[in-house]
C-alpha cells in the first residue's frame, strides 16, 4: 500500500474563490492510502514546496498528489520538489483543479465536489504508479533555421556566435526576406538595406553558418536533440559553385517580360536573374517558366555569355539529409493582396497600391530610383491618401480577425517620408485607431502630424472611383459626422499581413501547433514565448504573430539563447513514459508500427514462453529513445499488448473508476 | 400618435443586430451611397441604439430614405450590418397603427406608363403594414 | 435540362421582353423553363428582420413546388432572385424561422430548403458554359462597348447570394465577352440605383441613377445591361444623362439570332 500525501493549492483566489480547498483536503484525507492532506495559498512557492518536502520526510510518503493548476504549468517544478525529498519524480500526480475546475465553474459547491473527484482520480492512479527512470539521448550540436529573413538571420548569427554550427534554409534564391524590400525603417528612419545587408554578408561569410538558398524542407524525422531533416535543393539551372554573380547573363537574357517579384511587379526581370544587387549568395537563377531555351530548346544565350561556364540547363533537384539538435521556424509573413476589397479599386486602378508596393516606389533601389511616380502615368502625385486596417481587425470572411500591428507605424513613416521628400504633396491618412505602443513610436507618429503636416482623419474609406485619371475617394470623417469626398493621385492600402503559405505544411511536418490564423503557437504566451510546445522547435519572428523589426530581432535573439541552451547540453533526459509491448500478448500484427508517427516500433523474432509452450514469435519492440509517449500504439493494439509506462491502461481505468465511484 | 417606447432590446431582437460588435470605424457611413439624404447616418443608428437613444431615430427621415442597398451591410468589417438595424427601426414605426408611409389611394397619382409593378409592391412592403 | 421558372410580377407585365427573350434564348441553348403554377408575387424586397414570416411564404411555396418536381428554381428578375434565395437560405440556416414558416404552410407542403435557386446568369455560366454560349452565337455584337450594371440585389449579401465576388464581379462581363462585345467596367456597377425610392422620394432616385449612368458614360459605354426591371426603369426615367439601358436577355437573343419571332 502506498503512503500518499495530498496537497491542495489555493492559487491565491484563482482556485480558493470557487473551490472550498480546506474541504477538498479534509475529504481526500479519508481516501485509502492517504496519510496526510493539507492546503496552502501557493503550493508552487518556496514555502509551499517546503511543506511538501517536510511532509514526505515526516510521513514517509511514497506518493504525492498535488491539486493545483494544469500539469503543463508546474509538473516539472513539483517533480523536482519530490525528487529533492527522495521520491521518484514519477510518483507524483497532479489533479488540475484550476483550468479544468475553478476557472470554468461558478457554483462553489459543484466546483468543490468536482475538485474532490479529480483529486480522488489522481490518488487512484498514484496507487498504481511505479518509479520510472529517464534514459539519456545525445544532442546533435547543430541547429536548423527555416527562413532567411531578418528573424532567421539574427537567430542564426547569434547561434553561430556561441560557437555552434547553424544552417539556414531559404526558399527564395537569396536571404534577406521582406526587410530587403523596405526603404526606411521606423522609428529612427535608418535605411533598411544599410542595416540588413551587412548582416546578410555576415551570414554568408560566417564559417559556422551554411546557407541553403532556393531550398525547402522536405521531411523532418526524429525528436529534440536528434532531428533528421531532408532538404530539397530546387534546381537553379546555374552551378552556384561556378557562378561569380557578374550579372552578364541577366542583362543579355532576351526573355524580358517577367514581372520582377522583388519590385512587386512594377518592372520586369530576365528569365535568368539575381533578385537584387546585394543578394546573398550573389548567384543567378533561371526561372524555367520564363526561359526560352527551356521552353523551346532555342536560345541558350546565357550559356554563351557566361565565361565561368556556370549555366546548366540539365540541373535536377537534389535532396540533402542532415541531423540537427534544434529547429527554428522563421517563415515570416506576406502582405495580402487586397483583391477582395474592390471598393478601394485595387484590381482596376493602377494608382491604388499596397504599402509594400509603395515601399518599392519610394526605394532608391526600386523601379523608379526612389522618385515617387504614379504607376498609371509616371507623373508625380500631388495628393496621396493612405487607408489603414484594410483586411485587419474584421469578422467578415474576407478579413483577418487580428490587428496587423505594423501598419500604423509604417503608414506614419510613409506619410512622413513623402512630406519630407515632396513638401507640396498633400497627404491624408484615414484611420480607425492609431496604435503606437513601442519605444519612441507615439512621438514618431505625432511628428508626422505636427512637424510634417500629415492630415489624419478618423474614419474609413468607403469607395474609391477613378474619373478622368483622378481617384475619387469617398470616406467617413467621424469627428465631423460627415461623408467627405476627396481627390487623390494615389491611394495606398495598409493591407493586412498573414503568415507565409509554407507555414501550415511545415507545422504538420514538425508536429508544431498553430492557431486558426496559421501563426505558430508558443509554449506559453508569457513564460515561453519563443518555444513551440513541441520540444526542440523554436519560433523566431512573424511566424508567431505580427511584429515590427525591433520586436522581431529581440525575439530572434531570445530564440537563439534558447537554442544555445539546448545545444550546450551533451545529453538530454528522455521522457520515461514510453510504450512497451507485452511479449505474451503481442501477435506481431504490425498495427502499432503503422500508426507510430516517430517510427519507434520494429519487430524481432523472439523465443517466448507462454502457458508452458516455448515458441518463436514476431514481437513488437519499442525504441525508447525514439518513442515520444503519444500513446497511439496503445489504443490501436488489438490484443492489448502495448502499454504506456506511467499511463498504463489499468492506471487510466483506475482513474475512470474513481471518477465514476 | 407614434409610440416611442421602443427599446434597444426590441430593435436588436427584430434586426438580429448586436451593436456591441461595432468597432466604430465608420465604414458604413463612408460607403453609404445615400449619405446626404439621411439625417441620421448608418454609424449613428448603431451608436444611438447601443446607447438607447432611440426616439430621434423613430422620427428620423433616414428610416424612409435608406436605399436598402446593403452596401453598409456588405462592407462592414465587423459584420454588424447597419442596414438591418435601420430596417428594424422603420418596421417598429410602420407596425404601429396609423403610421403607414404610403396608402393605396396615393398610388394612382404616382404612376407613369413605364413604372414597373415591382416599384409599387416593394414600396408597399417597405412603407406600409 | 429543365427548370422550374419563377417569372415574378413585372416580367409578366412591364418587363415582358426580359422574360420572352430569356425563354427563347434558353430554348436555343437546350434549356426548358417550366413556369411555376400559380406563383405569387415575392414582394419585391426581402425584409431582413427576424420576425417577418408571412411576407416570405410566397417564395416558400414556389420553392416547395420546384422541389416536388425535382427541379432547380430558375429566376431572372434581380429582386425575385434576391428575395427567394435569401428566404431559402434562412430556411436552411435558421431553425426557428424554418419552424415558423412550416407552421404556416399546409401539412402537404412542408419545406426545408431542398431546392437550389439559380439565376439565369448562373445557369448560363455554370450549366451552359460561356464557352459553349460563345460557340452558339450567330450574330456576335462586335464593336459594342457594354457596361454591366449589377446593382445591389444580385450580389448582396455576398455570403448568401454567392453569385460572384460582391465587390469585383465578373459574371456579366464574361457574358458580354461570350456574345462578342466588349465589357466596360465602371465603379458604380455595384452601387444602388435608388430604385426603391422611386415612389417615396424621386429626387433620391434621380441623383443615384444619374451617378450610375454618368459613371458608365465616362468609361465609354454604348449601353448598359441589367437583369432588373426597376433598375432599368430608374436608369432610363430618372437619370439626366441618356444611355440605352437594355435587358441582358435581349442582347442574348440578338446574339443567338432568336430575337425576332419566327
Amino acid at each position: 500500500m502506498q503512503r500518499i500525501g495530498v496537497f491542495v493549492c489555493w492559487c491565491g483566489t484563482n482556485i480558493a474563490a470557487t473551490v472550498d480547498v480546506a474541504k477538498v483536503a479534509e475529504t481526500l484525507k479519508s481516501e485509502p492510502g492517504v496519510v496526510f492532506a493539507t492546503d496552502y495559498q501557493y503550493m508552487c512557492s518556496a514555502s509551499g514546496q517546503e511543506i511538501i518536502k517536510n511532509a514526505i520526510k515526516e510521513h514517509n510518503l511514497t506518493g504525492v498528489v498535488i491539486c493545483s493548476c494544469s500539469p503543463r504549468m508546474h509538473e516539472a517544478t513539483f517533480r523536482k520538489t519530490v525528487q529533492a525529498a527522495g521520491i521518484n519524480p514519477y510518483m507524483l500526480e497532479i489533479a488540475n483543479i484550476r483550468e479544468q475546475c475553478s476557472w470554468i465553474h461558478k457554483d462553489k459547491e459543484e466546483a468543490t465536489e468536482k475538485a474532490i473527484i479529480l483529486g480522488r482520480a489522481a490518488i487512484a492512479k498514484v496507487h498504481l504508479n511505479a518509479p520510472l527512470t529517464s534514459m539519456e539521448s545525445p544532442v546533435v550540436k547543430r541547429a536548423l533555421v527555416i527562413g532567411g529573413g531578418i528573424a532567421g538571420i539574427q537567430t542564426a548569427l547569434d547561434i553561430a556566435d556561441a560557437g555552434f554550427e547553424v544552417d539556414i534554409v531559404e526558399k527564395q534564391p537569396t536571404i534577406g526576406g521582406k526587410m530587403a524590400q523596405l526603404d526606411k525603417t521606423f522609428p529612427t528612419l535608418d535605411c533598411a538595406a544599410c542595416i540588413l545587408t551587412p548582416k546578410m554578408v555576415d551570414a554568408g561569410s560566417n564559417d559556422k553558418v551554411n546557407l541553403y538558398t532556393y531550398c525547402e524542407v522536405d521531411k523532418v524525422e526524429g525528436f529534440v536533440g536528434n532531428f533528421k531533416v531532408t532538404i530539397k535543393q530546387k534546381p537553379r539551372y546555374v552551378d552556384a559553385t561556378k557562378c561569380t554573380g557578374c550579372g552578364e547573363c541577366t542583362t543579355k537574357c532576351p526573355s524580358r517580360k517577367n514581372p520582377n517579384e522583388f519590385n512587386m511587379g512594377f518592372d520586369n526581370r530576365g528569365a535568368v536573374y539575381i533578385p537584387f544587387a546585394q543578394a546573398v549568395p550573389k548567384v543567378a537563377t533561371i526561372d524555367p517558366d520564363d526561359c526560352i531555351y527551356m521552353k523551346t530548346g532555342k536560345c541558350g544565350l546565357c550559356a554563351k555569355v557566361c565565361t565561368a561556364g556556370a549555366i546548366n540547363y540539365e540541373q535536377k533537384e537534389e535532396f540533402i539529409t542532415k541531423e540537427y539538435g534544434a529547429i527554428v521556424v522563421a517563415t515570416g509573413y506576406n502582405q495580402i493582396k487586397p483583391t477582395e476589397f474592390e471598393e478601394y479599386g485595387y484590381n482596376n486602378y493602377k494608382d491604388v497600391v499596397t504599402s509594400l508596393e509603395f515601399e518599392r516606389l519610394m526605394n532608391a533601389a526600386g523601379p523608379t530610383g526612389g522618385h515617387l511616380l504614379r504607376p498609371s502615368n509616371g507623373k508625380e502625385p500631388k495628393k496621396i491618401v493612405f487607408v489603414q486596417c484594410v483586411g485587419s481587425r474584421g469578422q467578415s470572411c474576407r478579413d483577418k480577425s487580428y490587428c496587423s500591428k505594423i501598419c500604423c507605424m509604417y503608414t506614419a513613416k510613409h506619410a512622413m517620408l513623402v512630406k519630407d521628400h515632396y513638401p507640396d504633396v498633400d497627404v491624408t491618412v484615414f484611420y480607425i485607431d492609431v496604435r503606437t505602443p513601442g519605444k519612441n513610436f507615439d512621438e514618431f507618429y505625432r511628428r508626422a502630424v505636427e512637424e510634417f503636416g500629415v492630415h489624419y482623419i478618423k474614419g474609413m474609406v468607403g469607395k474609391v472611383e477613378e474619373e478622368d485619371g483622378v481617384l475619387k475617394v469617398q470616406a467617413s470623417d467621424l469627428l465631423a459626422n460627415a461623408q467627405i469626398h476627396m481627390d487623390a493621385d494615389m491611394v495606398v492600402l495598409a493591407a493586412a499581413i498573414e503568415p507565409d503559405k509554407s507555414a501550415r505544411p511545415l507545422a504538420t511536418m514538425l508536429t508544431a501547433s498553430m492557431d486558426t490564423n496559421d501563426f505558430f503557437t508558443e509554449a506559453h504566451a508569457k513564460l515561453r514565448p519563443v518555444e513551440s510546445p513541441t520540444a526542440g522547435i523554436f519560433l523566431s519572428g512573424t511566424c508567431q504573430g505580427p511584429k515590427d523589426i525591433p520586436e522581431t530581432v529581440s525575439q530572434a535573439s531570445a530564440c537563439a539563447a534558447k537554442v544555445i541552451g539546448l545545444l550546450a547540453k551533451d545529453h538530454l533526459l528522455c521522457n520515461p513514459c514510453v510504450a512497451h509491448s507485452n511479449e505474451t500478448l503481442c501477435n506481431g500484427c504490425s498495427t502499432c508500427a503503422n500508426v507510430c508517427p516517430y517510427g519507434a516500433i520494429t519487430y524481432e523474432d523472439r523465443l517466448v514462453m507462454d502457458k508452458g509452450v516455448r515458441e518463436t514469435r514476431r514481437i513488437a519492440v519499442v525504441n525508447e529513445a525514439v518513442c515520444q509517449g503519444c500513446g497511439a500504439c496503445t489504443v490501436t493494439c488489438p490484443s492489448g499488448a502495448m502499454d504506456l509506462k506511467g499511463f498504463a491502461n489499468r492506471q487510466i481505468m483506475a482513474e475512470v473508476d474513481a471518477i465514476c465511484r | 400618435m407614434l409610440n416611442t417606447k421602443i427599446s434597444k432590446e426590441d430593435l436588436e431582437r427584430i434586426s438580429g443586430v448586436n451593436t456591441r460588435k461595432c468597432m466604430k470605424c465608420g465604414k458604413c457611413s463612408a460607403t453609404c451611397p445615400n449619405f446626404d439624404a439621411m439625417d441620421y447616418h448608418p454609424h449613428q443608428f448603431i451608436d444611438m441604439v447601443d446607447k438607447g437613444n432611440i426616439a430621434p431615430l423613430l422620427e428620423s427621415k433616414a428610416i424612409w430614405t435608406c436605399l436598402s442597398c446593403m452596401a453598409c451591410l456588405q462592407r462592414c468589417p465587423r459584420s454588424v450590418e447597419p442596414a438591418k438595424l435601420i430596417e428594424a427601426v422603420r418596421l417598429a414605426v410602420v407596425r404601429q397603427q396609423g403610421e403607414n408611409r404610403l396608402a393605396a389611394e396615393d398610388i394612382p397619382e404616382l404612376l407613369d406608363e413605364d413604372l414597373p409593378q415591382q416599384a409599387i409592391v416593394s414600396a408597399f412592403r417597405k412603407y406600409k403594414k | 435540362m429543365k427548370y422550374s421558372y419563377y417569372p415574378g410580377c413585372t416580367l409578366k407585365t412591364k418587363a415582358k421582353e426580359l422574360n420572352n427573350y430569356a425563354i427563347r434564348s434558353a430554348a436555343a441553348l437546350g434549356i426548358e423553363m417550366e413556369e411555376v403554377e400559380n406563383w405569387q408575387c415575392c414582394g419585391g424586397v426581402y425584409t431582413a428582420s427576424t420576425d417577418e414570416i408571412a411576407t416570405k411564404l410566397s417564395s416558400v411555396r414556389a420553392l416547395a413546388q420546384a422541389r416536388d418536381k425535382g427541379q432547380d428554381l430558375l429566376t431572372l428578375c434581380s429582386a425575385c432572385h434576391n428575395v427567394i434565395k435569401r428566404t431559402n437560405n434562412e430556411i436552411l440556416n435558421n431553425e426557428d424561422f424554418s419552424m415558423k414558416v412550416n407552421n404556416y404552410m399546409g401539412s402537404d407542403m412542408q419545406y426545408h430548403g431542398e431546392t437550389k435557386v439559380v439565376h439565369y446568369l448562373e445557369m448560363l455560366r455554370d450549366v451552359v458554359g460561356f464557352d459553349t454560349l460563345k460557340s452558339k452565337v450567330v450574330n456576335p455584337l462586335k464593336n459594342k462597348k457594354i457596361a454591366a450594371y449589377y446593382g445591389c440585389l444580385l450580389l448582396r449579401p455576398g455570403e448568401v447570394m454567392a453569385m460572384d465576388d460582391p465587390e469585383n464581379p465578373q459574371i456579366m462581363e464574361d457574358f458580354i465577352k461570350a456574345i462578342g462585345a466588349t465589357p466596360v467596367i465602371f465603379a458604380q456597377r455595384n452601387e444602388c440605383c435608388g430604385g426603391y425610392q422611386t415612389l417615396n422620394d424621386k429626387s433620391i432616385a434621380q441623383s443615384r441613377s444619374e451617378k450610375v449612368v454618368s459613371s458608365a458614360v465616362k468609361q465609354g459605354a454604348d449601353c448598359i445591361i441589367t437583369a432588373c426591371p426597376l433598375c432599368r426603369y430608374n436608369l432610363e426615367a430618372n437619370a439626366v444623362t441618356e444611355l440605352p439601358v437594355i435587358y441582358f436577355t435581349e442582347l442574348l437573343a440578338q446574339a443567338l439570332g432568336v430575337k425576332e419571332v419566327q
